[in-house]
């Protein structure tokens, strides 16, 4: 099948999460990613490199369980860009791609002699996209990021938490995910831009304003009625107090660490969870309609919580679920992944083939289209793994000019 | 000249999908929101604005809808399915979030529209995939989060506290992969002229944006645990979060990880008078004179990195009880560290950074005759400027100029 991106190549610096997953929607859909990594420090500034989980006991730069998650379906060279021959290369690399990416700190690609200006004397239409915590405009464009930092800035831990704790905050670099989807569409509305008037450009992505829009009305709640989040009470991350919903929450089940989900979005899930858990305290005057049940949460949920407890997760998913009130057991990796047949189903964990580590399973795409969908046979790139396939095919070298080429240490 | 100008997004008004059409209008899409005759239900989310409920004035539909027009249609009806096929002809992109046979059942669906407007590119967003029966059940944000796994990877040590959820997230990362999606397919329509059917998985869309739970599974066949305010974790690791002089809290993040941040944070503590109350202080000293990087794996087994990096916590701990949280953040910045301050949404959304960057957008309300600030771009295209074109649509505010272009046709 053709690739919706087939037309598109991406001379690539990402790395890490951030960058990297946004290069690895491209590839999905066929753009010719090609990753740049430095030999001399054998690729290690993108720390997933070498850290686990690993599939045995092998360890090392090619053997990072994360990096291949992140980067399969891409090209990997090795450039030591301290060498003029390496910056020749890349200078022609970049005459034949259609963008440059990266999310280094601030600077690094500039001092490397390839800033923006010199991107466009190269390849004039290029888009450039970078992506950094603080964009590269700014009092704190110096300063350094990764997911965790960027959601605390950002305000996305803060919110997330319960009253009365500190921020509980995200298990995840979830603005890492986040940061790299916005940098794929920034990559892709600048391509469609270009597409219509043959203007390349470059995009600042800071994730730090991406994470920021992402709190929906609280801020204009901030900006128009002056209501602050941090005040009492608050943050309460599984109420839900736009749209209210009541009871709304994570409640404790039997079992290890398990837990549902419930959210009752109006009177007739109410009629519908009352009926299933058909106890005396859902006749309560206090729970008796909507705003009274919202203004009684604590004792509404302690009341549920006590319904929920000595039943199984799935049984009282599948009880409320049959009454059709929204609910959900909390899912655990093993599953979501192997035992919901959903996902399964959907294509979503393919398995790549990785030239070290064999067939793997990765995180696909949640979505499929009709005409051009999207494919991830290859696995991440090893250190410098198509050195010898892009420069010969790709750049014109011959296989014995580069092998000169790693005998120099330009590659 | 913005990036989408001249495209045309017909976006059935459902809450999970309305951020999904912001980002598509503000990049300058011609987003047309058809709604039903009683409106799209968040028009009467709070918060209101000055707390006053009403009509036209929810914040919730202000934010997520403006640079859209709005058109009423009545899908139920056949004249209001002539309308919508009418306008289906003009437009490039439809986007949904329908219960998944609605629209089939209305012949509404892609095979019925596909003849009409050719290439068309139909993104059709459902909990669990077009194909899936289980996309039949209730659903809203929390559920599918839970189902998909971010709640099992977020909230505290103490695993007696529940998992949490980011509010609206879920929905978020659902919109992410519409509007990414929709962007594939403009990009190879804009190639090939061909447009395309797109079933797009709410729940598959969070699967795959939980970082290390599901890596670690797949790959290792491990669960991760959560973890207050860090990383879920298959090993606990040590604590991140820090409570400052003035009580909030700030995110040690990555320690100091090699030879020159050990010098840089050894310098700010001594420049604080604070290195003599550190006996870990002679740790710092090594991991400022080593050579070369350190191995990160070893961290844990070799016992000299594992006190070097012991001692860059430590004195992260003992810096933060001395300062506010924000001076801790800056400080640390200033010796290359890569620390954040816990903001709340506001306290980021008024942080000078932010401001300087001309994050806050002053936005028109003829109407209410007020000026409201709301939030910027997530990005900066130098060349196709992100804006918002107008404040969020008042309910059917477009029928006249809409249905009187497609009656002129």
């Amino acid at each position: 099948m053709a690739g919706a991106l087939d037309s598109f190549r991406i001379c690539d610096f990402t790395g890490q999460l951030a960058g990297a997953g946004a290069t690895k929607w491209l590839a999905s859909f066929g753009a010719e990613v090609i990753r740049i990594e430095d030999p001399v420090r054998e690729g290690r500034w993108d720390i997933l490199r070498g850290t686990p989980p690993f599939v045995d006991d092998r360890r090392g730069v090619d053997m990072g369980g994360a990096f291949n998650n992140h980067n399969a379906g891409k090209f990997g060279i090795t450039l030591n860009l301290r060498k003029d021959k390496a910056k020749e290369i890349l200078t022609k690399l970049i005459e034949v791609s259609d963008v440059v990416s990266e999310n280094f700190a601030k600077g690094v690609l500039e001092r490397w002699g390839f800033g923006y200006e010199r991107l466009k004397e190269i390849k004039p239409d290029i888009v450039y996209v970078s992506n950094c915590g603080f964009g590269h405009v700014g009092p704190y464009s110096d300063f350094k990021t990764w997911g965790p930092i960027v959601q605390a800035v950002s305000g996305l831990t803060f919110t997330n938490g319960l009253p009365n704790h500190e921020p509980a905050g995200w298990g995840y670099s979830y603005m890492d995910h986040t940061g790299a989807y916005y940098m794929a569409m920034a990559i892709m509305l600048a391509l469609l831009h270009r597409q219509r008037t043959g203007e390349g450009q470059w995009v600042d992505l800071a994730c730090t304003e991406a994470a920021l829009t992402l709190h929906g009305p609280a801020l204009l709640d901030w900006t128009v009625n002056g209501r602050p989040t941090r005040r009492a009470g608050q943050p309460h991350a599984n109420r839900s107090a736009w749209p209210p919903m009541a009871p709304h929450g994570i409640y404790p089940c039997a079992g290890d660490d398990d837990w549902v989900a419930i959210a009752c979005r109006n009177q007739a899930d109410w009629d519908a969870l009352a009926a299933v858990v058909d106890e005396d305290w859902c006749s309560e005057e206090q729970f008796a309609d909507f705003d009274s049940r919202y203004a009684a949460q604590d004792a509404l949920d302690a009341h549920l919580s006590a319904w929920t407890a000595p039943r199984r997760k799935f049984e009282a998913e599948e009880a409320l679920r049959a009454a059709g009130v929204p609910a959900a057991a909390v899912m655990k990796p093993q599953e979501r992944i192997d035992l919901d047949a959903s996902t399964g189903n959907f294509g979503l964990w393919p398995t790549v083939r990785h030239a070290k580590m064999g067939a793997v399973r990765v995180d696909g795409q949640p979505v499929h289209f009709s005409e051009t969908d999207w494919q991830l046979p290859r696995g991440g790139p090893c250190l410098g793994e198509h050195n010898e396939a892009v420069l010969t095919r790709l750049l014109g070298f011959s296989a014995e000019e580069v092998a000169a080429l790693a005998d120099e240490g330009v590659i | 000249m913005t990036a989408l100008t001249g495209v045309r997004v017909v976006e059935l008004s459902q809450v999970p999908i309305a951020w999904a059409g912001k980002l598509l209008a503000d990049m300058g899409a011609d987003v047309i929101l058809v709604e039903p005759s009683g409106g799209d239900p968040s028009r009467g989310y709070p918060p209101f604005v000055d707390d006053e409920p009403g009509d036209d004035r929810s914040l919730y539909w202000w934010h997520y809808n403006t640079s859209k027009r709005s058109v009423v249609m009545d899908l139920e009806d056949e004249a209001g399915r002539e309308q919508f096929r009418s306008l289906i002809a003009t437009a490039d992109v439809l986007l949904e979030a329908e219960p998944r046979h609605r629209l089939a059942t209305l012949g509404l669906d892609y095979d019925d529209l596909a003849p009409i407007k050719p290439n068309l590119i139909h993104v059709a967003v459902t909990p669990y995939g077009r194909d899936d029966a289980k996309s039949d059940l209730p659903y809203t944000d929390l559920t599918v989060m839970a189902a998909s796994g971010p709640p099992w990877s977020c909230g505290y040590d103490d695993h007696s506290l529940p998992p949490v959820r980011g509010a609206l997230q879920g929905y978020h990362t659902a919109s992410h992969f519409a509007v990414m999606s929709t962007l594939t397919a403009l990009l190879h329509r804009g190639v090939s002229g061909v447009g395309q059917f797109i079933d797009v998985s709410m729940t598959a869309a969070s699967n795959v944006t939980t970082e290390a739970a599901s890596y670690t599974w797949l790959v290792a066949g491990r669960t991760v645990q959560r973890q207050t305010g860090r990383h879920a974790s298959t090993s606990p690791s040590s604590e991140t979060q820090q409570r400052c002089a003035d009580g909030r809290y700030a995110n040690t993040g990555v320690p100091p990880r090699n030879p020159a941040e050990f010098a840089a944070l050894l310098a700010w503590l001594k420049e604080l008078g604070l290195d003599t109350q550190l006996p870990e202080a002679v740790f710092l000293e090594l991991g400022a004179a080593w050579q070369g990087p350190f191995d990160l794996a070893q961290i844990g087994t070799d016992d000299e990195i594992t006190a070097i990096f012991g001692a860059g916590r430590e004195a992260l701990k003992l810096i933060a009880s001395t300062v506010s949280a924000q001076d801790f953040f800056l400080g640390c910045q200033r010796a290359g560290l890569a620390v954040g301050v816990v903001n709340a949404p506001e306290e980021a959304f008024e942080d000078a950074h932010i401001r300087a960057r001309g994050f806050h957008t002053p936005v028109h309300h003829e109407d209410l005759g007020r000026t409201i600030t709301y939030p910027g771009a997530p990005y900066a295209l130098q060349g196709s400027p992100w804006a918002i074109s107008r404040r969020a649509p008042k309910l059917g505010e477009h029928n006249p100029e809409v249905l009187g272009e497609l009656d002129q046709r």
